[in-house]
């Protein structure tokens, strides 16, 4: 049984890993951009972020001041036991954002959409979001926070299968561009790509995309990983790096995940994490223990649904037919 | 390490500034600030531009330099201030009170994130006779932080909320920060941009367009969106 104290005190520990700590694989990327890349300017805004996260771990103090959205995403093993349940475990996230936001302190940056009401404490309706996934033969517990900005660098669009890969470099550089300007998306960044689904489900993929995979990361299918690599070499093939100054470094690396969607449409969604790419997971096990970890592993087989039971199912019927 | 470092100028400067020393501020020198700013963004705005409010202080006797920012930052248990990290909020939002702002206060000096239109520095800050200087990367919250060395005092907290409220922060060696624009409203970010369009057309070459189109406020990828 996880008790509910232990959830709260992983989340607050988290909130703090997150704003403080640089997850390493994006560090070392914005290492090997900053040695490769020949714009004076961008080069110079690149070595300063990598002072800046020295710095932020000197002093115990947030990288970047906006706080972004923080938010939580909880993997449930199928055997894990939770004292008070999934309400217990909500509360105790909401608990955390709020201390942590004192403590660390980080900026209170959740307020009503209309009136500007501010609880200053980053929390209110429907913050923080908490989503979820599961995975089985598991009896852990994983936590992971992602702060990340919000207001520039994400967009949407439907495109028809007959665009094809034109559309989707189309769109991928229309939103790189409008963006990129004035280094508004906060470039280089980890960019997800989301194609497919509905509308909502294409979103949250590509969120998800850049939130939640490592630099270096690649899907699974072969052909998705090759589309992947394309389309970071494009983005750094536009001339702008970091600060929309001319250079290349402008895509840490590209992260695509895809849902199945309806026989007319390829939904598309394009999402840029921070310069300061914001995240921290915690494993709690069933006996107490908790590991810390920036790599959130949150897309698993299960997670992708894409090894369920197809087989069984064409069996069924063949046998039911 | 890529060489860039090494060439560009640095400078660093005492706010309030002296005006005669913008004159020797080039867009892409690198600035570090000592002695005292403020903070302003929507809310400090809106109060005194729109709704006529008094500046809870005489801003001309505190600081010619605004800085478009609101800190992570706590109250303390002794009533103290915390402050974190310090960054930026994008700049183009509020263009359309900075005319009076700086006729009002006597600001020089605006820090920020992304600058602003070619047009704002034309019709704005060159006859303010002002600067602008962003911050870098963007997200240099924790070298900012470090160059804060108290909060001075801090007015509107109740009303407006830590993120809106108005900061008097004292600086020691606050940066890096770039000139973006200088006095004949030059930008460093319009450079960028015209070295970046004369790539677009050939990004795009052989890609075809999508069968929908969409509406849209421009459909030239040269256009700037701010």
């Amino acid at each position: 049984m996880i008790a509910t104290e232990l959830i709260e005190e992983a989340a607050y520990n988290l909130m703090f890993n997150a704003s403080i700590r640089i997850p390493s694989d994006y560090e070392n990327g914005v290492i090997g951009m900053a040695e490769n890349e020949q714009g004076e300017l961008s080069a110079f805004v690149l070595e300063s972020m990598l002072q800046n996260w020295q710095a932020a771990r000197e002093d115990n103090r947030p990288m970047c001041a906006d706080t972004g959205l923080p938010r939580f995403y909880v993997k449930a093993g199928n055997e894990a036991q939770l004292a008070g349940g999934f309400v217990a475990l909500e509360e105790a996230l909401r608990s955390a954002t709020a201390r942590a936001t004192h403590d660390v302190p980080l900026r209170p940056n959740r307020v009503h959409p209309l009136t500007r009401q501010d609880n200053n404490n980053n929390v209110g309706i429907r913050a923080p979001e908490i989503d979820y996934s599961f995975e089985p033969a598991a009896d852990w517990l994983e936590l992971t926070t992602v702060h990340k900005g919000g207001l520039f660098g994400t967009d949407y669009r439907m495109l028809f299968p007959g665009d094809g890969i034109d559309g989707i470099k189309r769109f991928f550089l229309d939103t790189m561009i409008a963006f990129g300007k004035r280094g508004l998306a906060c470039q280089p960044a980890i960019v997800g790509v989301g194609l497919g689904g509905s509308k909502d489900t294409c979103m949250v993929l590509g969120k998800q995309a850049a939130c939640l995979r490592v630099v270096g990361d690649r899907n699974p299918d072969p052909e998705i990983a090759q589309l992947e690599e394309e389309l970071k070499e494009l983005g750094n093939r536009i001339g702008m790096g970091a600060m929309g100054f001319a250079g290349t470094s402008m895509v840490l690396d590209c992260h695509i995940e895809v849902g199945y969607t309806h026989t007319g449409g390829m939904p598309m969604s394009v999402h840029s994490f921070c310069l300061s790419s914001r995240r921290a997971t915690a494993r709690i096990l069933a006996d107490g223990r908790v590991q810390y970890r920036s790599d959130p592993r949150w897309f698993t087989d299960f997670m992708r649904r894409n090894s369920l039971s197809w087989q069984a199912a064409n069996e069924h019927l063949k046998q039911s037919g | 390490m890529a060489s860039g470092k090494r060439t560009l100028e640095t400078i660093r400067l005492n706010a309030p500034v002296d005006p005669s020393r913008l004159a020797d501020l080039q867009i892409g020198t690198v600035v570090y600030l000592d002695g005292v700013l403020y903070t302003g963004r929507e809310g400090v705005y809106k109060r005194i531009i729109e709704d006529g409010e008094t500046p809870p202080v005489p801003l001309e006797a505190i600081s010619n330099v605004n800085f478009h920012c609101s800190p992570a930052a706590a109250v303390d248990d002794h009533g103290g201030y915390k402050i974190g990290g310090v960054t930026a909020t994008a700049s183009f939002r509020f263009a359309k009170w900075l005319p009076q702002w700086f006729a009002q206060t006597g600001c020089k000096v605006i820090i920020g994130k992304g600058g602003m239109s070619s047009a704002d520095y034309r019709e704005i800050f060159v006859p303010a006779g002002a600067v602008y200087l962003t911050t870098v990367g963007y997200g240099t919250g924790a070298l900012l932080g470090r160059g804060i060395k108290a909060v001075q005092s801090v007015y509107w907290l109740e009303e407006l909320g830590i993120a809106q409220a108005m900061w008097v922060l004292r600086l020691e060696n606050f940066g890096p920060l770039l000139v973006e624009s200088d006095l004949q409203g030059n930008s460093l970010f319009e450079q960028a941009n015209a070295h970046i369009n004369r790539n677009i057309e050939q990004l795009y070459a052989g890609l075809k367009a999508p069968a929908l189109g969409r509406f849209g406020e421009t459909v030239d990828k040269k256009d700037e969106l701010v």
